[in-house]
C-alpha cells in the first residue's frame, strides 16, 4: 500500500498516525504541506528516521521547493517529481490517504 | 461621540496578526497578507505575528514554479514600504521545526512563548489566520 500524507506534523497527528500503521509493502509518499515532515531537526525527525530504516519514504519536489525546504530534508528520503508520483501509484496495490 | 452615541474618534488601534498556518497548503497565509496590507492603508498600528507552523510562511528559499501557484513570500520584504516593520516569531516553533533566525526572507524579532502572550494581550484587535 502506499500512503499518502498531506497535512503538516506539527498541524496534525496524520503523519503519526501514518507510520504507526505501516506493514509489510508499505511505502509513504509526502505531499503539499505533509512535506514538513520531511525536515531534518524538527521534532518529528526521529520518528521519521526509525520509519525510513523499514519502509521508503518519498517527498514530491515540486511541494519541497514551493516551501523552501530542499536543502533540508532527512537523507534518505526519496525526492520525486509528478512523473514518479503517478509511477508509484501504478507500482503499489493500492493507496491510502491520510488527511 | 456623535448623536446615536458612536465612538467615532479616529484614535489608531493596535492590530495583531496571528500566523499560525504553513504557505500553499491552505488559503489562510496568503489571505492574512491581503488584510495586512489593508490595515496598513488605514494608517493603523500593526504587528504580525508568526507561530506554529506560521513561522513557514516567512522562510527563504520558495519556488512555487512547479506546484502552478503565486509565490507570496516575496511580499513580506515590501510590507516594510507600507509602514509595516513588526514582526514578532515565536522561538519555540522555530526549535520544534528545526528553523533558525537566519533562516528567514524579513527582519523578525525572535520572541518566547511568553513575551508572545504579552503581545497578544496588549493589543486592541487580534485578527487570527
Amino acid at each position: 500500500m502506499l500512503h499518502t500524507v498531506n497535512k503538516s506534523p506539527t498541524e496534525r497527528n496524520s503523519l503519526e498516525s501514518c507510520l504507526k500503521h505501516l506493514n509489510n509493502g508499505s511505502a509513504v509518499l509526502l505531499i503539499e504541506d505533509g512535506i514538513y515532515g520531511a525536515l531534518k531537526g524538527g521534532s518529528v525527525t526521529n520518528l521519521v528516521e526509525r520509519a525510513l530504516v523499514n519502509y521508503p519514504i518519498y517527498a514530491l519536489k515540486p511541494d519541497i521547493e514551493a516551501r523552501g525546504m530542499k536543502d533540508r530534508v532527512i537523507d534518505g528520503i526519496q525526492l520525486i517529481d509528478y512523473e514518479g508520483f503517478v509511477d508509484l501509484v501504478v507500482e503499489y496495490p493500492g493507496v491510502q490517504a491520510w488527511l | 461621540m456623535n448623536e446615536s452615541g458612536t465612538d467615532t474618534s479616529t484614535r489608531i488601534k493596535k492590530f495583531l496578526f496571528v500566523n499560525r498556518k504553513a504557505p500553499y497548503g491552505t488559503i489562510y497565509a496568503l489571505e492574512a497578507l491581503e488584510v495586512v496590507m489593508i490595515s496598513a492603508a488605514f494608517d493603523q498600528d500593526v504587528s504580525l505575528a508568526f507561530l506554529d507552523d506560521g513561522i513557514f510562511q516567512i522562510v527563504k528559499g520558495q519556488e512555487t514554479t512547479f506546484i502552478g501557484m503565486k509565490n507570496f513570500s516575496q511580499t513580506y520584504r515590501a510590507l516594510e514600504d507600507f509602514g509595516v516593520t513588526k514582526l514578532y516569531v515565536e522561538r519555540e516553533s522555530m526549535e520544534a521545526r528545526g528553523i533558525s533566525e537566519s533562516d528567514f526572507i524579513v527582519p523578525a524579532e525572535v520572541i518566547s512563548v511568553r513575551e508572545m502572550a504579552e503581545l497578544m494581550a496588549s493589543q486592541d484587535i487580534i485578527l487570527s489566520f
